[in-house]
């Protein structure tokens, strides 16, 4: 397929000016890999914060307030410090590697994006620091409630917009790479499907990101400079604000999780030894589900007192973007049908993500119904939803992303075994959280509440023993990661018998310098 | 400079971190300043200081491995796809405060008055500042205490959509200029292009003072208002970095940089001019306009 990459000296600064101020597509994403895997357990920690207070009803570990500064910061860290940055990480090491480019188009605007992050980061957790603590309005600050808190509010506000700019910047990045820096030969339709959804996913990034930033800072001047973009009193609404909010943070769920359908459409083809199946269809899919996005943000807002119409038209998209995706699971699976399928950890990592991934999917459909959706809103039963997308979805996807392309970036390979134990904790004690959340929504547990009535206690005490589960499993995971970068067997070149694709025909791990002259692509 | 391959990859730079750096100051200064803190204006500086100083050393960099001829072709495209969807991305924030006056206008300022329960009497017309808000002023009559006026269309605001208008033309003859080797042409039009530009702003702020001290127009003045300023108000802002990027590129032309085949920098900024142009459009039909 590709003439092998010509290795070069590896000449950069040590020490910490090599990661401070590295041009190097693969030092960045090392750098966006490990911000994320330590917001990973930031964000983790305060999980476990909240679910040793909902281990047994009544106030005892937290005060209410901390409680909701947990609930809110958890989201954020969550969606913009771990998930984001670890497919751009993923993007950085992998796009490159993958079309046969030197380098990302603009190094020097690379390092900024990711260099942005810790700062934001700062300014995120900042506010717990802060005269009346965090953002406790929950992650999608809602006026008027969030026009009513502290300083910490003012601080997530300043950090969505340090982030905003690093995702708009790293988007940027990603489409003039992957639009000029093709090896010659390597046409749209023959790009992996990493980079399709990674390409598709930067757009929705340019489109929303500022967006986002338009709302948070109508909020600040409804905070601070006396505007009433929010306030009935002066002619605003609240609502607008939800209505802007979720034309940005419905579209951020595919951010989330399109890169994540890559991730997958790679690793199920090498295990089950067969080419992918339904390519076009998996892109034409791809976009269909981008667009959709742009369609259906009112799905989030079906109690706060729509026109009928308005909720009709928002059920039907919703239930639309079912098609497409229905799409993609019946391509996974008939990628593996009749396959000569191996059960590596990438590979379990991947088949998980298809069966749980399918079960956050159609409670979203559940959920996209309107007079469902007037019994399930607001309840654990949207908590179950999301998590079973964004957990099982996309930090599956990453996890399995990471089995797949460690030894390609290493050299070295994991220990089989313990992937192996990592990947079946995981999905157990995931399961046992999150499963029983859908039965205390459906039985109208709210959420973001310390306390609940006596009947839930049950499901709470399952559902937080599997959470200090799956918290204490990640730590194996960590520890699985550190010592493959510090050695083991070594890694061929192609790493996976299946495995197909320019990344494969470098050696393991990369030279520094990769693709300096493109491969042609036949 | 990186010696593999021919696309240029630029050695480690200090500029990104540190501009980081310099705005994460400028974001935790800003934080302090608004609630009230004592050293908030302090690190608001620094951090603007910080900022300035390497959008000097970072841009300063560039130009130089332009004009030593670094760039190929295909650096040249990714700088082209960049720039093309960053505007993308400012269209979109425009695009949320747009978004944010159609549903005011619209849906939420008819709903409110269709309650009588939450305010009894309130008439939803527009331009309104809202129940609570001072009234909004009909034409021929005398204003009282609790009242603001609507801004006019047909005075300043007309002059500046033909400013700005114009302004679109000279650029375009200044490129023409560049296109022809025609270097007075290139410099005479740059130049005009930025006195178009500074007159706009100068009559922006006439129009802000006139809003504040005759008008009792605010950005408190209820929606209106908020809309109105902020719309106007990131305008503004933007005609103000197009038209410091306007001079950058004219101080560029006078000593000799750009060729009529390669010229991406003199493009970019022309291209960012544009797009002022056409928010200002919008906003003159949406905001001043149609009321
Ligand atoms: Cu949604």
């Amino acid at each position: 397929m590709a003439t092998a990459a010509t290795a070069h000296h590896d000449e950069h600064p040590y020490g910490i000016m090599r990661w401070l101020c590295t041009t190097n597509h693969k030092d960045i994403g090392t750098l966006y890999l490990w911000f994320a895997f330590i917001m990973f357990f930031v964000g983790g920690a305060m999980a476990m914060v909240i679910r040793a207070e909902l281990f047994q009803p009544g106030l005892q570990v937290v005060d209410p307030h901390f409680f909701n500064q947990m609930t809110t910061l958890h989201a954020l860290v969550m969606i913009f410090g771990a998930v984001m940055p670890a497919f751009v990480g993923l993007a950085n090491w992998q796009i490159p590697m993958m079309i046969g480019a030197p380098d990302m188009a603009l190094p020097r605007l690379n390092n900024w994006s990711f260099w942005l992050l810790p700062f934001a980061a700062t300014l995120l957790l900042g506010g717990l620091f802060a005269p009346g603590g965090g953002p406790a309005a929950g992650w999608t600050i809602y006026p008027p409630l969030s026009v009513q808190g502290g300083m910490g509010t003012d601080f997530t506000i300043l950090a969505i917009h340090t982030l905003g700019i690093s995702s708009v910047l790293g988007a940027l990045n990603i489409i003039a790479t992957i639009l000029n820096m093709r090896a010659p030969g390597l046409t749209l339709m023959k790009m992996p499907l990493f980079v399709w959804t990674w390409l598709i996913t930067a757009y929705l990034l340019l489109a929303v990101m500022p967006v986002l930033a338009g709302v948070v800072t109508m909020l600040l001047t409804d905070r601070h400079f006396g505007t009433h973009f929010f306030d009935p009193a002066g002619g605003g609404d609240p609502v607008l604000f939800q209505h802007v909010f979720w034309f940005f943070g419905h579209p951020e769920v595919y951010i989330l999780i399109l890169p994540a359908f890559g991730v997958i459409s790679q690793i199920l083809p090498t295990f089950s030894r067969k080419p992918l199946f339904g390519y076009d269809s998996m892109v034409y899919a791809t976009g269909s589900i981008a667009f959709l996005s742009f369609v259906v943000w009112a799905h989030h807002m079906f109690t706060v007192g729509l026109p009928t119409a308005g909720e009709l038209f928002f059920m039907y998209m919703t239930m639309l973007i079912a098609v497409p995706t229905g799409v993609k699971v019946f391509n996974w699976v008939s990628t593996m049908w009749r396959g000569s399928m191996t059960f590596e950890t990438p590979m379990l990592f991947a088949i998980g993500f298809v069966f749980l991934f399918t079960i956050g999917g159609l409670s979203g459909l559940m959920l996209a119904i309107v007079p469902a959706d007037f019994q399930y809103h607001d309840t654990y039963f949207v908590v179950a939803h999301f998590h079973y997308v964004l957990f099982s979805g996309s930090i599956m996807a990453i996890m399995g992303a990471v089995y797949y392309w460690l030894p390609k970036w290493t050299g070295n390979m994991y220990n089989e075994a313990q992937g192996k134990w990592h990947f079946w904790l995981t999905a157990i004690f995931f399961n046992i959280t999150f499963f029983p959340q859908h039965f205390l929504g459906l039985a109208g547990m709210p959420r973001r509440i310390p306390d609940y009535a006596l009947q839930f206690t049950e499901f709470n005490v399952w559902s937080s023993i599997g959470a200090f589960g799956l918290g204490l499993t990640q730590l194996l995971f960590l520890y699985i990661v550190v010592r493959t970068i510090r050695g083991g067997k070594k890694a061929t070149d192609r790493v996976w018998e299946g495995a197909h694709g320019l990344e494969w025909t470098l050696p393991s791990p990369p030279p520094y310098h990769t693709f300096a002259t493109p491969p042609k692509v036949d | 400079m990186s010696s593999h391959g021919s696309y240029y990859l630029p050695d480690p730079s200090p500029y990104p971190v540190i501009t980081s750096a310099g705005l994460f100051s400028l974001a935790l200064g800003f934080v302090l300043w608004i609630n009230e803190v004592a050293l908030g204006s302090w690190l608001m500086l620094l951090g603007a200081a910080i900022i300035i100083v390497m959008m000097f050393r970072w841009f300063g960099t560039v130009v130089s491995e332009s004009e030593a001829g670094t760039y190929d072709k295909q650096v040249d495209f990714s700088f082209r796809w960049s720039m093309a969807w960053f505007i993308f991305s400012e269209i979109m924030f425009f695009g949320a405060f747009f978004g944010a006056l159609f549903y005011i206008r619209m849906f939420a300022v008819p709903w409110l008055g269709d309650t009588e329960l939450l305010w009894p009497g309130f008439e939803a017309d527009w331009p309104t500042a809202g129940p609570e808000g001072p009234i909004a002023l009909q034409p021929h009559e005398v204003p009282g205490p609790g009242q603001f006026t609507p801004m006019a269309a047909w005075g300043i605001p007309a002059l500046n959509t033909l400013i700005l208008l114009s302004s679109g033309v000279t650029i375009t003859f200044a490129h023409w200029g560049l296109l022809k080797d025609n270097r007075g042409q290139l410099i005479t039009f740059q130049f005009l292009t930025i006195v178009l530009g500074i007159l706009f702003l100068v009559l922006q702020v006439e129009e802000y003072v006139h809003a504040y001290t005759e008008l009792d127009l605010t950005l408190k003045a209820g929606v209106y208002g908020a809309t109105f300023f902020m719309l106007t108000g990131f305008h503004g802002l933007h005609v103000t970095m197009g038209t410091i990027m306007l001079i950058v590129i004219l101080v560029r032309c006078m000593k000799g940089h750009f060729t009529p085949q390669r010229h991406f920098g003199f493009e970019a900024v022309a291209w960012y001019w544009h797009f002022v142009d056409v928010v200002w459009l919008l906003l003159f039909v949406f905001v001043y306009w149609f009321l």
